[in-house]
């Protein structure tokens, strides 16, 4: 039908993955993606990177967020990307992190596959900006 | 999307991709170009599944019972799929879909396919789309495919009327939720769950209920002309008293697992009742021509809007009517008519 019905909505998920407590972060930004009119998953604490992947598979997600406080960066977030891979969903998810990441870290980051890394102060609208412009589809 | 595509996609679901699972289902709630073929060549391989429909009021732990469903139906060897419906900020159309946050029993398990839906505010069309994903998580070979909602409306209402089953949740000591069960949540339950039973007041919810299913079984039988089961009542009403399936009450404590053998029993009872009944192939068929309906209506619809578009718009239209130079009725006519003339010509 060429009415033009097609609903084209950004599809989130936010992601607290590791022995990581702090989700005001992840909180925050649910709601401001949400605010955005984009459909946003909140993992929970707590998740392993196989059930990131899992919800990012299954919610067929355009924007992957992830959020890190603890430091364990440069573990976790390859082994997410890696097991989107394996499921042919890397190409077509926009992978960002937000968290505490030195610097030094980001450039490893940027190689494995994240498309860009947002630390704390980060004005709200920069982010959603970011995702508007760089979602694939 | 081009044809090409779309065989991909059903290949790639009968296949048992979960990529092209998830792929597929994206597709169907944006009603991509492409979406009608997509569904339609999966009818075909559908019907394997049974449908489990839960809903009930916020809170009352629907998540966390399905969380525990999907565990036991994994435990006997099955396949699961859930579809879990969330309302969506009728402002900005944005939402926070956390019924995913529950499923914690099923950590890893691909088998347990768990999908969020948004309401997206359209008009009749979530149904529409949860029924049509129901038909890809079916083709794909799920063998249990439970669909949860909050029970907060028509629209809702409409989702677990797609399926077999519809469990609705109370907890206790709200008084509430009994006022939602007035509202018409109650006419919809084949299974109903007091969850929490371990809470105070659980006792007084089952008997309130007891009593008030006691009433609804009251008035199908009675004379009084009061159709207490609605838009169900195709099926239920008509039937002899044998094979009417009384509703049951079932206590859970979802959050530890207490109870949801004795549900999974109740729901394989009232399985096998609709199918003894025969009222499966009933409720189907009551299902498959209200989906008819429904897309004639939706289609129809469109190919007004185009209609109405070269008559330069509702706004022109509205503009005579105010004026007082025509009338509603006149320029619903002059619309429709070109149409009408259009069909009988074809007729013959």
């Amino acid at each position: 039908m060429s009415t033009g019905q097609e609903q084209r909505t950004i599809r989130c998920l936010v992601a607290k993955v590791g022995l990581d407590g702090h989700d005001r972060g992840a909180h925050v930004i649910a709601r401001a993606f949400r605010d955005a009119g984009f459909e946003v998953i909140y993992s929970g604490l707590h998740r392993a990177p196989e059930e990131i992947v899992q919800a990012a598979v299954q919610e067929d997600v355009d924007v992957l967020g992830i959020s890190i406080l603890s430091g364990a960066h440069n573990t976790l977030v390859p082994t997410v990307i890696e097991g989107l891979k394996e499921y042919g969903a890397f190409e077509d998810t926009l992978v960002i992190v937000g968290g505490i990441v030195p610097d030094e870290d980001r450039a490893d980051l940027k190689a494995a596959g994240v498309a860009e890394i947002f630390g704390p102060g980060t004005p709200m609208a920069e982010t959603i900006d970011f995702v508007r412009e760089h979602v694939s589809r | 999307m081009s044809e090409a595509a779309v065989d991909d996609l059903v290949t790639g679901v009968l296949d048992g991709e979960h990529r092209a699972l998830a792929r597929t289902i994206t597709t169907i709630e944006n009603q991509e170009p492409g979406y009608r073929d997509l569904v339609s060549a999966l009818h075909a391989h559908t019907g394997g599944a049974e449908v489990v429909g839960v809903t009930g009021s916020p809170g009352a732990g629907k998540s966390t019972l399905v969380d525990k469903l999907a565990k036991r139906y994994r435990d006997d060897g099955l396949t699961v799929g859930v579809i879990a419906v969330d309302p969506s900020s009728p402002y900005t159309g944005g939402a926070v879909l956390g019924d995913r946050i529950r499923m914690a029993s099923n950590v890893g398990d691909m088998d347990v396919f768990f999908r969020s839906m948004s309401a997206r505010g359209q008009l009749g069309g979530l149904s529409t789309a949860t029924g049509d994903a129901i038909t890809a998580l079916d083709a794909f070979g799920k063998d249990r495919i439970v669909v949860e909602t909050v029970g907060a409306g028509q629209n809702e209402v409409d989702v677990v009327r797609t399926a077999d089953t519809v469990v609705v949740l109370v907890q206790p000591g709200s008084g509430d939720d009994v006022q939602m069960l007035k509202a018409g949540i109650l006419e919809i339950g084949d299974v109903f769950v007091v969850n929490k039973a371990d809470m105070d007041g659980a006792a007084t919810t089952v008997s309130d209920l007891r009593e008030m299913l006691h009433l609804r079984e009251g008035s199908t039988t009675g004379a009084a002309g009061h159709h207490g089961l609605g838009p169900m009542a195709d099926g239920d009403g008509d039937d002899d008293d044998d094979e009417a399936w009384d509703p049951r009450i079932v206590e859970t404590v979802a959050t530890d697992g207490e109870g949801v053998d004795h549900l999974i029993g109740v729901l394989d009872d009232h399985y096998a009742h609709l199918r003894e009944t025969d009222e499966l192939a009933r409720r189907e068929r009551t299902r498959y021509a209200e989906k008819i309906r429904q897309l004639l209506r939706a289609d129809a619809a469109a190919l007004l809007e185009d209609e109405l578009a070269r008559h330069g718009g509702i706004d022109a239209l509205v503009d005579e009517v105010q004026a007082r130079e025509s009338d509603p009725y006149t320029v619903a006519d002059r619309v429709l008519d070109p149409i009408a003339d259009c069909v009988e010509g074809r007729r013959e």
